[in-house]
C-alpha cells in the first residue's frame, strides 16, 4: 500500500494559503486543488481541518472531494500510470495498452501494487492524441505504444 | 530591437514537448553558441503547428523550412548545415515538402494549403510567452479600437453582423448572448472563459491557450466592456499544466502593460482575470455545472431558465463563451463583422478549428472556413486512413455527438447541417474510425463515458445511461437479444428527451445514430454472436487448424487447462495428434497463440 504523510508543516502550509486569500471570493476548489498537491490526496483528517478553517461542513467537503476525479481520498503509489482512454487512443488501441499493464502489474484499474510502487489509472484524453496511443507514467508521456513494449517501459520505473 | 537573419521555430504544445521538444530547443541553442551564430538566428518556442502527427515540429524561416520528427541527434545538422552554411537537410524535412527534389515551404503543404486560419492565427508563429510578438501582430489592436472609437453596443453589433455562433457545442448567436449580458444591470457581472474541455480526444481549446493566450484575455476585455462586467474568470482544466502557466504568464504580462487591471490604457475601465482549475468532471463544461464548481460546489446543472446572463456566478449576471469564440473576437473587431460574415455558408460563418485524431494520416489540429465537406477535411487535409485501410466513420461532436458515414462525406460543414445528419459540431473533436473498428463497441465506449461522467442529479441520466451500458455490455459479450435491440432504441429515445440537462439529452446519440447507419453490425452481435472486426473479445473463438504439429506449447501455457490432444492423428508415426480447444471453458487471453511457435502459426482468432 502507499504511504501517506501528514505532519504539522503541511497542515501549516495549507493553513497558510487558506489565510492568504482569505480576502477573495474563493470557494472550496482551489483550497481542495491545495490540499490534493500537499498530501498526495484528501483523506477525512484533511478535510475536517479545512472544514474548521473554512466554516464549511465536512459533509459538504466530502461531497465535493468525491464529485471530482483529480481529488482522491486515498494516497496514491511512487509512480502513477495514466493510460489514455480518449477517443483518440481508444480507436488506437488503447485498452490493449490497459489490459498489458493489468496483466503485467497483477492489479485492476484504480488499484495500487502491494509494494506501494504503481497505481493504474485511467484518463481521459491527455492531450498527446497525436500520438496515440497514449500513457503517462508521473510527468512522463509514452507515445505510439503497443503491448509489446509495456514491460521494457515498466522495468526502468521499478529501482 | 535585434535583428535576426533566421528564426528557427519549434513547437511547444503539449503533443511536441510531451516528445522531447523542449530538450531540443535547449540543444539547438547550445549549437548555436557552438558555432557562434546566436546572435543571429532567433529560437522561439511557438504554440501548436498543428500537424502532431508529425512532431517535434521545427519551422525554419525564412525559408519556411518544414522539418519534421526531428531528433535531438538531428538538431546538430540542422545547425552546421542549414543554419550555417545555408543548406537544407533534405532527408530530415517533412515527407510532402520534398516533391521531386524541390523543397516546398510549410505554407505550401497539402495540409497547410487548404487551411484558413483566424482563431489559430498566431499557433505556431509567435513566442506565447511574449506580449511583444503578440503585440507585433496587431496584438491588442482590437482592445485599443473597441475602447477607443466604439461604445459598447457599436462592439455587440459588430458581431451581430458577423454571424459567429458559440463555438462550445450549442452555437448560440454570439452577439445576442452579448446583448442579453448587456441588458442585465447589476453591481457585480462576470464574463467566464469556458476552458474545460471535457471532449476526450479533443485538444482545440488548449491548443489555442497554449498558443496565443492573450488572444483570449483581449477578447475577454471586450466583452467586460461590452458587456459591463469588470471581473472575468478562466475555468481551465487542471489536467492542461502548459495552458494554466501560460495563462498565468499572460495575465501579468497584460497587467505590466497596461492592458488589463484598473484603468485598461487610461480609458477608466477596469478588468481584471482569475484563472479557476476545473478538477476532472466533464459535465462542468456545461455552463450551469461550470458556475457551481467556480462556487466550490459540485459540479451539477443547473435548471435553465435563468440562464447565466442573468443570474451566473454567486448569482450575477454572467456572460459564458467558449475559448475559440473568444478567440475569433479580436479580428472580428479589427477587420470588421462583414469580413467574417463573408467567409462560410449563410447558417455558419468563419472558420472552425477541429482536432483530427483517431485513424487518420494527419492527426492534429486543423482550421477551416465552415462550409468546406467532411471529404476535404478528412481526405485533403487529413491524408486519409493509413494504411490503406478503409474509412468507415467519423464522430463529431465528442460523446454527445454522432458518427457519419461514407455516404455523409460530402457535406458542407456547418452547424444545421451536421444536425440534420444526426450528428452536432461540438466544440471539435473528430474522430476517424476505419474497418477494424467495431461500432457496437464505440457506441459503448461513449456510453462508458456518459455514465462515468453523469452528475447523478436527474434519474434518466443517472439511471437510463448505466441501463443502456449494460445493454450494449451485453450485447458485446455475445448475450444481447433482439429484445435488447428494441429495448435499446426505445431507451435512448426517452433519454433524450427527459434528461435535465445537454449531457443526458446528448448522451444516446452515439447509440442511435450507430443503430441507424450499422443496423447490420449490432444484427451480427446479436444474431449471429460474432463481431465482424474482431474486437469485442468475448465473441472471438480461438481455433487450432490442421497446422498444428502436436508439440502442446499452447496447452502448457493455457491457464484453463482447456486445450486436448483430442483431434485427429498428424502423424502415424509417433501417434500425435491435433490440439483442441474446449471454447465453452476459453477466456480468450491470447495465451495460447503467442506460445505456438512462429512457424507454425496454427492458431487462430475468429
Ligand atoms: C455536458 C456538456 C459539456 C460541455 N462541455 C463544454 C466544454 O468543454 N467547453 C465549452 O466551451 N462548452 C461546453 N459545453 C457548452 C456550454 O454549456 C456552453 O454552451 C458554452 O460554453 C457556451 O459558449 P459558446 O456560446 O461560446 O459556445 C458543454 C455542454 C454540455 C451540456
Ligand atoms: S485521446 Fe489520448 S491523448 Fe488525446
Amino acid at each position: 500500500m502507499a504511504k501517506l504523510v501528514m505532519n504539522d508543516e503541511l497542515f501549516a502550509e495549507l493553513k497558510t494559503f487558506i489565510d492568504d486569500n482569505k480576502s477573495q471570493t474563493l470557494g472550496l476548489m482551489p483550497v481542495l486543488h491545495k490540499a490534493q498537491d500537499i498530501f498526495g490526496c484528501i483523506p477525512l483528517e484533511v478535510q475536517k481541518f479545512i472544514s474548521k478553517e473554512m466554516h464549511v461542513t465536512v459533509a459538504e467537503i466530502y461531497g465535493v472531494v468525491t464529485f471530482y476525479s483529480r481529488f482522491s481520498t486515498e494516497p496514491v503509489g511512487d509512480h502513477l500510470i495514466g493510460v489514455c482512454l480518449g477517443t483518440a487512443c481508444y480507436v488506437k488501441g488503447s485498452q490493449k495498452i490497459l489490459d498489458e499493464l493489468i496483466k503485467e502489474l497483477g492489479i485492476k484499474q484504480e488499484e495500487t501494487t502491494e509494494d506501494g510502487k504503481f497505481t493504474l489509472t485511467a484518463t481521459r484524453c491527455v492531450g498527446a492524441c497525436g500520438l496515440a496511443p497514449v500513457m503517462m507514467i508521473d510527468d512522463d508521456v509514452y507515445g505510439r505504444l503497443s503491448p509489446k513494449q509495456i514491460s521494457d517501459i515498466l522495468s526502468k520505473y521499478k529501482n | 530591437m535585434q535583428i535576426y537573419r533566421s528564426h528557427v521555430l519549434i513547437c511547444g504544445g503539449t503533443g511536441c514537448t510531451s516528445s522531447k521538444s523542449l530538450l531540443i530547443k535547449d540543444e539547438m541553442i547550445s549549437e548555436l553558441k557552438r558555432l557562434g551564430i546566436h546572435n543571429e538566428v532567433q529560437v522561439v518556442m511557438t504554440g501548436c503547428f498543428g500537424l502532431c502527427e508529425q512532431g517535434p515540429i521545427m519551422i525554419v524561416y525564412p525559408e519556411g523550412t518544414f522539418y519534421s520528427k526531428v531528433k535531438i541527434s538531428d538538431v546538430k545538422r540542422i545547425a552546421e548545415e542549414h543554419l550555417l552554411k545555408g543548406r537544407i537537410v533534405k532527408d530530415l524535412l517533412y515527407y510532402e515538402a520534398l516533391e521531386d527534389e524541390i523543397v516546398k515551404s510549410v505554407e505550401e503543404v497539402d495540409f497547410y494549403s487548404k487551411q484558413m486560419r483566424i482563431a489559430l492565427s498566431n499557433c505556431g508563429v509567435i513566442d506565447p510567452e511574449n506580449i511583444d510578438e503578440y503585440i507585433a501582430f496587431d496584438g491588442y489592436q482590437a482592445l485599443i479600437k473597441a475602447l477607443t472609437e466604439m461604445n459598447p453596443e457599436q462592439v455587440i453589433d459588430e458581431l451581430k453582423i458577423s454571424g459567429l455562433r458559440g463555438r462550445g457545442g450549442a452555437g448560440f448567436p454570439t452577439g445576442l448572448k452579448w446583448e442579453f449580458a448587456a441588458s442585465y444591470k447589476d453591481d457585480e457581472k462576470y464574463v467566464c472563459c469556458n476552458a474545460d474541455e471535457g471532449d476526450p480526444g479533443a485538444f482545440m481549446d488548449r491548443s489555442i491557450l497554449e498558443g496565443t493566450p492573450h488572444s483570449v484575455l483581449e477578447a475577454m476585455t471586450i466583452a467586460g466592456y461590452a458587456t459591463g462586467a469588470n471581473k472575468g474568470y478562466i475555468y481551465v482544466r487542471a489536467e492542461y499544466p502548459i495552458a494554466v502557466s501560460r495563462l498565468e504568464i499572460a495575465i501579468k504580462q497584460a497587467k505590466e502593460y497596461g492592458l488589463l487591471g484598473d484603468n485598461i490604457l487610461d480609458t477608466g475601465f477596469d478588468f481584471d482575470i482569475e484563472i479557476r482549475l476545473g478538477a476532472g468532471a466533464f459535465v462542468c463544461g456545461e455552463e450551469t455545472a461550470l458556475i457551481e464548481s467556480i462556487e466550490g460546489k459540485r459540479g451539477m446543472p443547473r435548471t435553465k431558465p435563468p440562464f447565466p446572463a442573468e443570474k451566473g456566478i454567486w448569482g450575477k449576471p454572467t456572460l459564458i463563451n467558449n475559448v475559440e469564440t473568444f478567440a475569433n473576437i479580436p479580428a472580428i473587431i479589427l477587420k470588421g463583422g462583414k469580413w467574417f460574415s463573408s467567409i462560410g455558408i449563410p447558417d455558419s460563418k468563419g472558420t472552425k478549428v477541429f482536432a483530427l485524431g483517431g485513424k487518420i494520416t494527419n492527426t492534429g489540429l486543423v482550421e477551416i472556413p465552415m462550409g468546406t465537406t467532411l471529404r476535404q477535411v478528412i481526405y485533403d487535409i487529413g491524408g486519409g486512413c493509413p494504411d490503406n485501410k478503409k474509412f468507415k466513420a467519423v464522430q463529431t461532436g465528442g460523446p454527445s455527438g454522432g458518427c457519419l458515414t461514407s455516404e455523409h462525406l460530402d457535406t458542407p460543414i456547418g452547424y444545421d447541417n451536421l444536425v440534420k445528419l444526426g450528428s452536432m459540431m461540438g466544440s471539435g473533436g473528430m474522430i476517424v474510425m476505419d474497418e477494424d473498428n467495431c461500432m457496437v463497441d464505440i457506441a459503448r465506449y461513449f456510453l462508458d463515458f456518459t455514465c462515468d461522467e453523469s452528475c447523478g442529479k436527474c434519474t434518466p441520466c443517472r439511471e437510463g445511461t448505466k441501463r443502456l451500458k449494460e445493454l450494449l455490455d451485453r450485447i458485446c459479450t455475445g448475450k444481447g437479444t433482439l429484445e435488447d435491440l428494441s429495448r435499446l432504441e426505445e431507451l435512448a429515445y426517452y433519454i433524450q428527451d427527459n434528461s435535465l440537462c445537454n449531457l443526458g439529452q446528448s448522451a444516446p446519440n452515439p447509440v442511435i445514430s450507430t443503430l441507424k447507419h450499422f443496423r447490420d453490425e449490432y444484427l451480427a452481435h446479436v444474431i449471429d454472436k460474432k463481431c465482424p472486426t474482431g474486437v469485442c473479445k468475448d465473441l472471438l473463438q480461438y481455433f487450432i487448424t490442421d497446422r498444428c504439429l502436436g508439440c502442446g506449447s499452447c496447452a502448457r501455457v493455457c491457464p484453463k487447462d482447456c486445450i486436448t490432444p483430442t483431434g485427429e492423428i498428424i502423424s502415424e508415426k509417433t501417434g500425435k495428434r491435433r490440439f483442441v480447444i474446449d471454447n465453452s471453458k476459453c477466456i480468450k487471453c491470447g495465451a495460447c497463440i503467442q506460445a505456438c511457435p512462429p512457424k507454425v502459426s496454427a492458431i487462430v482468432r475468429q
